[in-house]
């Protein structure tokens, strides 16, 4: 596959920027944050994007998704970059799916893809225990009680996790904290007992909760793919969301500089438009170089998922760390060359470089996978 | 014993005797920082009390002439009392930009009837000023601001704009760059003036900012009245005075006056906040990127260090008060960036007493104006390379 979008994803490109710019711009952020939405997303938007084929982008055609691959997915994050839309996207249609597919077998694919295609399910992963994402770091415990499992210890950061109808749970099953191995994923949906999560605010005013669960008893058939080897489903769907971020982060970062570019060409200092000072064009110039490098090889980790997803995991940290870099430095930018306007809540460029950090943290920021990339290397 | 030294006695005696033991511990929120001001409330009798002693010995101005509220203090003497406060731990009583800023303009430009009825007010932090200087198409390219004052005979009539007016809704007066010939090249038509706040024809509107604060505000005047007598020198030469204030800026931060830059190494905070394992950071990375920006950090301090000696071997600062401004500012903004990496997710709490709402976040968001305030990062680069390298075009 050449590293171009076919005509199949630039219609659904020029359908999603004509969709998103129209009904989910960044003033519907804006909205939420400002009215304290209970959900944190718009529930109207989210069923649009399930009839629109959205949500089943990643589930096959057998449980009702559109089954369009990675590549397009890319291209329905990269655009709710650009308009920053707040949604389960990522949580659901990437990661969930992407999960559920992986373990197959029928029970809770059967269960949950449907719902997740027709925008009914959201559905959450709760993997990080601290500040900084390292899944080998996970602690939560899952202990054999009767015929199943109970789960005591406590999950942060979790995306849509206070509006999720099921998460997906990474608890440790064997093995100590710091090794890769010894995780299992269970499925535990919102109402189990000694389940408690609560929603925090966020400095991009996106979804995020704590989650604790106190002896929260699951049976057997929670598991979702094997007992101690949850790792290699997480794997996947880890790889399947840090590219959807890149994804994301690298339309926010392309939006940002194309407003700070339009806002050179208009504001005018000492009798002139900004824009005609070479220092700024040069600043601009560089910034589009690194944006070019990072939508390539985001790209590149999109195919790869499409392609060989087994052999993806290199350039998925590589791509993550590029992107979250690159869009950190546009951000930046974005802010400095609007000068004072920039750091008003007024003007919408503040709101890319809020996204543009949380998102860049998420699933592991530059210097996490820098050093996996090292390791996986052997230095 | 010398002067100077039995001058330290006295005055670590008598600081030790009249700084109330609240003042003597760090400050911990904003309101602990004393603005003064009619709207003023003190957080603290302490606070009060402080404010009211110093200012009775001229020392909230140290250096400032008696007959003006000040404490006539001669240079070494102003820097013994500064280094005693820093001593017992003691905050500053007053800080204001009637200290910093219109203070200096005044003592220079200003007549000996001005100085007399403006000065002694601010030494004792009963009038707060604001700066009107910054107009939304007047930022990097502050002389060609519009705000413009008719000449009617003891009086202006001011109508315009200002923006970035910080606390201008608790501010009593302004001090406002405005044009007043309107025919002369631009630098040329610039007055600067006094003006009282308390009339119908100012108004002001908070900005918020990104970090969710609104410090600052957009200032209107329509059809103010400034006074004649409150011209602060001459006629159109308002551009002076302007400048001599921006020097006098430029020196305060260059001095560390200002609190620009934060120079306290990252590397315990990330240890405590993160862990270590065998020694080292867990985080390898970051681990490299801590001890750059803390290397940067001590240069920068070495570097304004050096400065101000120069400048006491007589070596004027110059235009290398740029370089300060530059380095620091973006200085910050990496210590900033680097103490949210540290902080990972946590750190995004906005709302939650766990992050004290977001305070690191807020910080991080704030400190992006560092490069935007007081003249842009591209106007102090432009400026070390005109004024210092003496390049060509521009
Ligand atoms: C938090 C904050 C506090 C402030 N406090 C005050 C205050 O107390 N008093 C006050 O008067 N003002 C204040 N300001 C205003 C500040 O001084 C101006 O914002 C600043 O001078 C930049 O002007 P501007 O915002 O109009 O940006 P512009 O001048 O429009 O600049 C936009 C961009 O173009 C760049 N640029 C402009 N000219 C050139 C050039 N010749 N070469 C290369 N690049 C150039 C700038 O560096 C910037 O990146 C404050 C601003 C902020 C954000």
């Amino acid at each position: 596959m050449p590293l171009v979008l076919n005509e199949e994803q630039e219609m659904l490109r020029d359908m999603a920027r004509g969709y998103l710019t129209d009904k989910a711009p960044v003033t519907q952020l804006r909205k939420l944050r400002d009215t304290e939405d209970e959900s944190g997303f718009s529930r109207d938007a989210w069923r649009d994007m399930a009839e629109m084929g959205w949500t089943g982008v990643l589930v096959g055609e057998d449980h009702g998704g559109v089954d369009m691959g990675f590549m397009a997915m890319g291209v329905i994050a990269e655009e709710m970059g650009r308009t920053l839309t707040a949604s389960p996207f990522v949580s659901t249609a990437v990661m969930a799916a992407t999960a559920l597919r992986q373990a197959g077998g029928g029970a809770h694919d059967a269960r949950w893809l449907p719902s997740i295609v027709a925008g009914e399910a959201v559905i959450a992963l709760a993997l990080d225990e601290g500040r900084k994402h390292d899944p080998a770091k996970t602690a939560m415990k899952a202990e054999r009680h009767g015929n199943g499992f109970k789960l005591d210890g406590a999950k942060t950061f979790v995306a849509d996790g206070h509006v999720a109808d099921a998460m997906i749970v990474a608890a440790r099953t064997a093995g100590a904290p710091g090794e890769e191995q010894g995780l299992t994923l269970f499925m535990v949906e919102k109402d189990a007992a000694g389940l408690k999560t609560e929603r925090t605010m966020m400095v991009d005013s996106r979804n995020a909760a704590h989650v604790a669960f106190d002896g929260v008893e699951v049976t057997a058939d929670a598991v979702l793919g094997e007992v101690d080897n949850g790792a290699v489903i997480l794997d996947r769907a880890l790889n399947a969301g840090r590219a959807a971020l890149a994804a994301e982060l690298s339309g926010s970062a392309q939006e940002s500089f194309e407003r700070t570019v339009d806002y050179l060409k208009e504001r005018k200092q000492f009798g002139q438009v900004i824009g005609t000072f070479q220092a700024l064009q040069h600043r601009c110039a560089h910034l589009f170089t690194e944006l070019e490098l990072a939508r390539s090889i985001m790209m590149k980790a999109l195919q790869t998922l499409d392609e060989a997803p087994e052999h993806a995991g290199h350039i998925v940290a590589a791509a993550k760390a590029k992107v979250s870099q690159v869009a950190r430095l546009s951000a930046n930018e974005a802010v400095q060359l609007h000068g004072g306007i920039g750091m008003t809540d007024e003007h919408e460029i503040g709101f890319f470089m809020k996204r543009i950090r949380v998102a860049s943290e998420m699933l592991g920021d530059a210097n996490y996978h820098a050093d996996r990339l090292a390791k996986m290397q052997q230095y | 014993m010398s002067d100077l030294e039995t001058f330290r006695a006295e005055t670590r005696a008598w600081l030790e005797e009249n700084c109330p033991p609240e003042i003597r511990k760090p400050v911990e929120s904003e309101k602990d920082i004393c603005w003064g001001g009619k709207q003023w409330t003190f957080v603290s009798e302490a606070q009060k009390t402080w404010l009211e002693r110093m200012a009775a010995r001229g020392w909230t101005v140290p250096s400032w002439p008696k007959e003006y509220g000040g404490g006539g203090l001669s240079k070494e003497e102003a820097k013994i009392l500064k280094e005693e406060m820093r001593e017992l731990g003691a905050r500053s009583p007053l800080d204001s930009f009637g200290i910093w800023m219109l203070g200096p303009a005044l003592l220079k430009y200003g007549s000996h009837e001005q100085k007399l009825k403006f000065l002694p007010p601010i030494a004792r932090g009963e009038i707060r000023w604001a700066q009107g200087y910054s107009e939304p198409n007047a930022g990097s390219d502050l002389a060609s601001l519009a705000t413009k004052a008719v000449d009617q005979g003891d009086h202006f009539i001011v109508n315009g704009q200002k923006i970035w007016t910080s606390y201008a809704d608790e501010c009593d007066w302004i001090f406002a760059l405005v044009r007043t010939g309107p025919m002369e090249p631009k630098h040329d038509g610039i007055s600067f003036v006094l003006i009282d706040m308390e009339q119908p024809g100012v108004t002001t509107k908070p900005i918020k900012l990104i970090s969710g604060k609104s410090p600052f505000c957009e200032t209107f005047f329509d059809d103010a009245r400034a006074e004649k007598e409150n011209l602060v020198g001459e006629l159109n030469r308002g551009w002076d005075v302007a400048k001599y204030l921006l020097t006098h800026e430029r020196e305060m931060i260059a001095s560390g006056g200002s609190g620009l830059f934060d120079a306290r190494p990252l590397g315990q905070h990330a240890a405590q906040t993160m862990g270590v394992e065998d020694g080292m950071l867990v985080d390898p990375v970051l681990r490299a990127d801590l001890t750059r920006c803390d290397i940067d950090g001590l240069a920068f301090m070495c570097a304004i260090e050096r400065y101000k000696d120069e400048a006491k071997a007589g070596v004027g600062m110059g235009a290398k008060s740029s370089v300060l401004k530059y380095y620091g500012a973006e200085l910050n903004k990496r210590r900033l960036e680097l103490m949210m990496d540290i902080g990972g997710s946590e750190e995004f709490e906005w709302e939650s007493p766990a992050t004290n709402e977001g305070k690191i976040a807020r910080m991080w968001l704030r400190t992006k104006a560092n490069s935007i305030e007081g003249g842009t990062t591209e106007v102090q680069l432009n400026i070390v390379a005109k004024r210092i390298l003496e390049m060509p075009g521009a």
